[in-house]
């Protein structure tokens, strides 16, 4: 299925992060957000403003994030593409509905736009401090689905990827902007609706008689939804339940429904790491979003003075892409691997806990407010480790 | 049968029996004997046959709470969200699909403790649904502490002494943050409380009614109320009617009386989508803007219209 054309403003445009993903947004069939204004993402639900009444859409400012953020999943029930928008202390409200959108499995977008924290922080510079959050911060356990673009153009193809992976995997979806991609103004190409694929929501083809809501059909781990309205008379609850949608308290019954909601995601497909000349390389840099641009910088020295570094760059932040990383990491080639991000120390876990010291990893942190110094991160790719 | 059960089947009409509008394979509920939610659960059931509208058409939301599981035992498409945000949930559902009648079925606690400030809103933002609130003057889900609903020193565990705080008037709170509709009845008054609700769906607009409803279990038993019976004595004993009164005069005293129930405010003002799409159309133009309609512009299926809605 592809997009239409009504909507998509199909050319080239100069735009920043947060527009481009408003644009992406659209283009991928949202039609419903609800959001309340928090600096670097406002621009975000102030674009949709403007252009969602002239493609039979709708935005509203809710009152606080706890609505919007729960708004958004009424909307989804209620048959719409829907999503919404915030930063630092509003995705912290955010937090409970995550679960919600989690339990319920209700397909869903979430954009943040990093600033630094904690707490109020530095509201309007960038900051990858959200990472860790993004994966852990509501309660439970629960997987998560997390794609951090490094361009505007990024900001916007990654906005449709989202909203198609919602509804493939009936799961919320987030989007890891920061104030550095949300705020950059660059070349955004957006292509002819009929060349932007957009999964279209799945309903079941059985009758309300024979329909539950989530029971898999055989080979699936993602049931289908059943459309509002028409009769299917159908529960959705955040209390742990069975296949009807009733609330069991059983451990059982916790078991069950657990074992499904953390193993639907097929990894393979929702993949996406960028590799550029880590066959051979002796340093692999693993990097993400803005920082990610900042170490091609860095590189580009590193690789002029003779290294030979590689460069992992991971669109797909969560679920960890494991696999991948571990296997490159622990290449013949490679003695050490360094990560720059701008946070104290958080996505350098999950490669450490990937490499397993099989390899030293060197984290190059930065608290926020700035992007890195890229000669920062050149010193940490030339310094060997003993 | 359950005392508890010989409640829920007595006041409904012969001609279509309760338990065609129950899950009936989720019995038995988990409410108490002499609670009073399943009576409020009755009068909408009955106000719903009543009104005529299409029972698919009609989805109910619910919070988190003895009377947030109503969502789960009524065979209607049901939400149990999470406490304090019912109202915002079904906001994002009307909005979505205008063709559904959203009614918010919920606690005290639940929509104005937690959820007070999406109440407010809601009232005045105007969206069309119907809230539905059992007010029985406690959290009865979590044992009985103190709500914004509590009397003035009345008893709650985590006010071993007494509350302090003066509650809210629920009729005047939706009143004054712009309800198009405000009732408030106990469920005493089984048959004027049905037709109220009916009325209530009926409205375009935010509309809310009040249904002060026995706790007997902690509530009661706590504030030397007695049973779920003597507290509907006091219901039917204490209760004045004035409907339109002004409802900063409706005011509730449980201990000496009155306890003013009616319909206070039956004021229509124009709906958030009819404002919307007036609005819109005449910032952009008939060509420009793409009318919010009903779900009928979009295709179920979700195939083919390519955007998945609109
Ligand atoms: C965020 C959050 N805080 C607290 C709770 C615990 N909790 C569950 S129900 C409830 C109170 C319910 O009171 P009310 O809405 O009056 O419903 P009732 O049980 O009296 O019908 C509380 C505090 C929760 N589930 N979620
Ligand atoms: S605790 Fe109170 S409100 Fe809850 S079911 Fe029992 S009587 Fe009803
Ligand atoms: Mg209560």
């Amino acid at each position: 299925m592809h997009s239409i054309k009504e909507a998509v403003l199909t050319g080239i445009h100069f735009i920043d992060g947060d527009v481009a993903c408003a644009e992406g947004a659209i283009a991928a069939g949202c039609r419903f957000s609800a959001g309340y204004p928090i600096t670097p993402s406002t621009e975000v639900v102030e674009r949709l403003a403007v252009r969602f009444p002239m493609v039979g859409g709708m935005f509203v400012q809710m009152e606080d994030e706890l609505a919007s953020s729960i708004a958004i999943i009424g909307a989804a029930w209620g048959g719409v593409k829907a999503m919404t928008v915030s930063s630092g202390p509003g995705i912290s409200l955010m937090q409970e509905h995550i679960g919600l959108a989690v339990i319920t499995e209700t397909p869903t977008v979430w954009i943040n736009v990093q600033r630094c924290g904690p707490s109020t922080g530095l509201p309007t510079l960038p900051a990858q401090g959200d990472m860790m959050q993004a994966q852990w911060g509501s309660h439970g356990d629960y997987p998560t689905l997390a794609l951090c673009p490094n361009s505007p153009q990024e900001a916007f193809d990654l906005t449709i990827r989202a909203f198609n992976l919602a509804e493939r995997y009936r799961t919320p979806v987030l989007v890891l902007l920061d104030e550095a991609v949300g705020h950059m103004l660059e070349k955004v190409v957006i292509p002819d609706a009929d060349d932007i694929e957009v999964d279209a929501r799945r309903f079941t083809d059985k009758p309300p008689s024979e329909y539950k809501p989530y029971e898999c059909s055989e080979g699936s781990m993602v049931p289908d939804l059943a459309p509002v309205g028409q009769g299917y008379y159908f529960h959705v609850t955040g209390l742990t339940h069975d296949e009807r949608g009733y609330p069991i308290m059983t451990a059982d019954t916790q078991v069950d429904m657990m074992h499904r909601l953390m193993n639907k995601i097929d990894l393979e497909d929702v993949t996406d790491v960028r590799e550029s000349e880590v066959d051979d390389c002796e340093v692999l840099v693993v990097s993400y979003g803005i920082t990610s641009r900042v170490a091609e910088r860095a590189i580009l020295d590193a690789r002029r003075q003779g290294l030979r570094v590689g460069h992992l760059r991971l669109v797909t932040v969560w679920p960890f892409p494991e696999q991948i990383v571990r296997d490159r990491a622990t290449q013949d080639s490679v003695q050490r691997v360094v990560v720059p991000e701008m946070n104290l120390g958080q996505m350098v876990r999950e490669v450490e806990r990937t490499v397993a010291g099989a390899r030293p990893v060197r984290l190059v942190g930065h608290p926020g407010g700035a992007v890195h110094d890229p000669n920062v991160i050149l010193e940490a790719i030339l310094e060997e480790t003993s | 049968m359950s005392p508890r059960k010989t409640q829920a089947l007595q006041a409904v009409p012969v001609n279509s029996p309760m338990e065609d509008w129950l899950r009936m394979d989720r019995m038995p509920h988990i409410w108490c004997p002499g609670c009073g939610i399943g009576t409020a659960v009755n009068a909408f059931v009955r106000a719903v046959e009543k009104t005529g509208i299409p029972r698919e058409k009609i989805a109910v939301v619910s919070g988190i709470g003895c009377t947030g599981r109503v969502a789960g035992y009524l065979k209607l498409d049901s939400f149990h969200t999470t406490h304090g945000r019912a109202i915002p949930f079904a906001i994002g559902l009307k909005l979505a699909n205008p063709e559904l009648h959203v009614v918010v079925f919920s606690g005290d606690g639940d929509l104005i403790a937690i959820g007070g400030n999406h109440f407010i809103h809601a009232a005045r933002r105007n969206v069309n649904i119907t809230v539905i609130c059992v007010n029985n003057f406690t959290y009865g889900m979590t044992g009985g502490q103190v709500a914004p609903t509590s009397p003035k020193f009345s008893m709650a565990t985590t006010t071993p002494y007494g509350s302090l705080e003066a509650p809210f008037n629920l009729a005047h709170l939706a009143d004054s943050s712009g309800a198009s509709y405000v009732a408030r009845y106990t469920t005493y008054h089984v048959r004027p409380l049905a037709n109220t609700i009916k009325q209530a769906l009926s409205k375009n607009g935010f509309s809310f009614v009040e249904v002060l409803s026995p706790c007997p279990t902690l509530f009661g038993r706590r504030n030397r109320l007695g049973d779920g019976l003597d507290i509907m004595r006091i219901f039917k004993e204490k209760s004045i009617r004035r409907d339109g009164l002004s409802t900063d005069a409706a005011t509730v005293d449980l201990k000496n009386g009155p306890i003013i129930v009616g319909r206070f405010k039956d004021q229509p003002r124009e709906a958030f989508l009819d404002v919307y799409n007036d609005a819109m159309t005449k910032a952009l133009g008939k060509d420009r803007f793409r009318p919010y309609g009903p779900v009928t512009m979009r295709n179920p299926k979700g195939d083919g219209d390519g955007d998945g809605g609109r």
